[in-house]
């Protein structure tokens, strides 16, 4: 085959496949929420933007996107370091860390329900220990600050281990040339981290963000489990906007808002982290 | 490629084949309710399995049931060939998109019922199937805390407020369980209970007065519910754990605490207010959409599932009460005894006033529900004044009442046209 087309047909299939399952359904939701049954508008978006619990699910997804996303980041740089230096037993810890992967969204919510309602786990070991005289209720409309935390917990103990293979990957690519060089002219092991690791890690960290922060904008299942009605979140409202209130023209439009946030913050991150051109690992 | 191989090959791909065909004979039932696993079994081997043909049942969540129901009417082209469920649901779906089920020949004993089921046209849209209510249960060990003189079975609401609250004081915890979850039904507290009471109407009452007193009850309630009732959406779950043990839900919603522990626990009527004991029917019908692909087969299906003989295994198997005239036998299970009684109970008593279920709001059914999840949130969890929530509200659920042009239903009195929000 013509080896100038090839590279063309290779990715055809993947073209297709996007074009087919991504830019069409885009596009009509494009179309649902810019119209109503009366040509183009914006009443969708002014619906939305306009009902009273928008500002604060902005708020709560943004919060939560900013209080777990940093962690999810030092903690996956700490343990793809962890795991990098490992000589025996590496395969195991990483398979370990990434169990949570593979337990659904909604599943993680319950299991963190279980440990922290009124009859659950944190209250039996409490009262067992003799800490409290009755199980106390920690996830309620009065304590925010706890659904919160309760949140930021089961969101780290969920997702970080998708930041850290692609984490670990990215390490494991960086020569080890760089390290002995720098320990010849005696850097000390932060150094290394900071001057070696981290800008090598760069094309890694912006996979890695991207996915974790377009992610973050749509945190559903968990606070659904854990926040009840009490923390609304954009994907919250999507959902009630398309199946409580069978509206699917300003769920489209919420949707191209979380959308919007997605792209704006992608786009940061391409910017913050880009590899300059013609540097190379 | 080997013989063998070819030959499994082949078989497989037969195999597959004839699934796919014997699937297809079969009438698929696509329904929202009796979707936990048990239940759905039990509408397979108990209930199902006596109809000849053979019945595909497939229970799910709402917004699935919706996303494929509506898939395959855009498609003018189907697999489904009955749905089941809700009134309220059937309510929001285009009328055109169902067969008018008048010609079969069967239809609720109730009237009311059976005026719900056409959808505001002149020919029924779905046929009713099975109906259920709410009601109130109790942990036994709350009954010692009940106030002086009040006679569980015809309790009011200062009574229950009291109750709660002696229980609140003796245990050091707030016990009264709400199911105020995401998926808790607590805007059917709000439309068929704590309004009809108070108000004696849903719609034109909604900011009145008495709607002012309402809220400042429930709020006085809410003084001893657990504060995790934002988190209950089965009050069943927190009967059985302890955490809630005087709680309202739908009869459903408590039955595996009864069944799992019947003597534990009691069921009964809900509370009474100023204008009477308010309280409101859950009614679930069976459908035909116009792209069924074996209408016979379907409307064969729909009459089996009235029959007195299905319509008692449906309730073995749901907790579910028959919509048609039958004999109860003696050995239903506790939870389904507990219910029917305080449900009599209810219905019987003197004072009682009966709600009817929102009719007329087509699609946005969810958004009157959302008004009385906002004021619930904002009066409640928020703490916002009434009577400013209530005065905001009102404008929205007028427009709901505006845009539909539903007129007023019971306990509101009769409307020419949209039912207006006084």
């Amino acid at each position: 085959m013509n080896a100038r087309l090839l590279p063309y047909v290779l990715i055809a299939p993947v073209t297709a496949f996007l074009c087919v399952f991504f830019l069409y359904p885009f596009f009509l939701v494009a179309q649902q929420a810019f119209t109503t049954g009366n040509g183009f508008t914006m009443d969708n978006f002014r619906e939305v933007v306009g009902y009273w619990k928008f500002p604060i699910s902005m708020r709560n997804t943004f919060l939560l996107a900013l209080a777990v996303v940093p962690i999810q980041l030092a903690l996956s740089l700490l343990m793809a370091t962890m795991v990098n230096k490992m000589k025996r037993g590496r395969d195991l810890v990483l398979y370990v860390w990434t169990i949570p992967l593979g337990i659904s969204d909604l599943a993680a919510g319950i299991i963190w329900l279980a440990i922290f309602e009124q009859s659950g786990f944190l209250n039996s070991m409490l009262h067992g220990l003799g800490v409290v005289d009755q199980p106390t209720s920690f996830l309620s409309y009065q304590n925010l600050t706890v659904v919160f935390i309760a949140i930021m917990l089961a969101e780290i103990w969920r997702a970080t281990a998708i930041m850290l293979v692609i984490i670990v990957a990215g390490i494991g690519l960086i020569p080890k040339e760089y390290y002995e060089a720098a320990e010849v002219f005696g850097a000390s092991p932060w150094k290394r981290f900071v001057k070696v690791t981290l800008p090598l890690l760069r094309p890694s960290l912006q996979t890695a963000l991207i996915l974790r922060v377009v992610l973050a904008f749509e945190v559903f299942a968990v606070v659904a489990a854990l926040g009840g009605s009490t923390f609304p979140v954009l994907m919250e409202q999507i959902y009630e906007n398309q199946f409580l209130l069978q509206n699917s023209g300003t769920a489209a439009a919420l949707a191209l808002i979380v959308l919007a946030i997605s792209i704006f913050f992608t786009l940061i991150i391409l910017r913050a982290l880009r590899v300059p051109k013609g540097a190379t690992i | 490629m080997k013989l063998s191989a070819k030959l499994a090959g082949a078989v497989s791909g037969l195999s597959i084949l004839l699934s796919a065909a014997a699937v297809s004979a079969e009438t698929l039932f696509w329904s929202t309710q009796a979707r936990p696993a048990e239940e759905a079994q039990a509408m397979r081997t108990d209930v199902l399995a006596g109809f000849g043909p053979g019945v595909d049942y497939q229970p799910n969540e709402e917004g699935p049931w919706l996303t494929r129901l509506k898939a395959e009417i855009e498609a003018n082209s189907g697999s489904i060939g009955v749905l089941g469920s809700l009134h309220g649901v059937f309510s929001s779906l285009n009328a055109d998109d169902l067969v008018d089920l008048d010609d079969l020949g069967v239809s609720s004993s109730s009237a009311t019922f059976n005026n719900l089921a056409k959808l505001g046209t002149d020919n029924m849209q779905y046929v009713p199937w099975m109906q259920a209510s709410y009601i109130m249960a109790a942990n036994k060990e709350a009954l010692q805390y009940l106030p002086e003189g009040a006679d569980i079975d015809a309790l009011t609401y200062d009574e229950l407020i009291q109750w709660s609250a002696n229980v609140h004081e003796a245990v050091g915890q707030p016990k009264f369980g709400f199911p105020a979850g995401p998926k808790g039904l607590k805007h059917r507290f709000f439309q068929g209970y704590l309004y009809p009471s108070y108000t004696n109407g849903v719609v034109r009452t909604f900011a009145s007065d008495e709607a002012v007193t309402a809220w400042e009850k429930f709020k006085e309630l809410w003084e001893h519910t657990n504060p995790a009732s934002t988190n209950y959406n089965f009050l069943q779950e927190q009967l059985l754990s302890g955490d809630a043990w005087i709680v309202f839900d739908h009869t459903s919603r408590l039955a595996q605490a009864f069944n799992e522990r019947p003597d534990d626990f009691v069921a009964f009527p809900a509370p009474a207010g100023p204008t009477g004991r308010g309280f409101m029917p859950v009614l679930a019908g069976v459908a035909i959409p116009k792209t069924a692909p074996n209408m016979d087969e379907a409307k064969e299906l729909v009459k089996y599932l009235l029959q007195p003989e299905t319509q008692i295994a449906t309730l073995r198997a749901t907790s579910f009460f028959p919509v048609v005239d039958v004999d109860l036998p003696d050995d239903l299970p506790p939870a389904v005894r507990a219910a029917g009684d305080a449900v009599a109970k209810m219905s019987g008593s003197s004072d009682a006033n009966p709600g009817l279920l929102p009719a007329g709001l087509g699609s946005m059914g969810g958004d009157f529900n959302r008004v009385f999840v906002d004021t619930f949130e904002r009066i409640v969890l928020a703490g916002q004044p009434i009577d400013r929530v209530l005065a905001d509200q009102k404008k929205t659920l007028q427009k709901i009442m505006d845009e539909t042009g539903a007129p007023c239903w019971a306990p509101d009195a009769p409307s020419e046209g949209a039912c207006p929000v006084e």
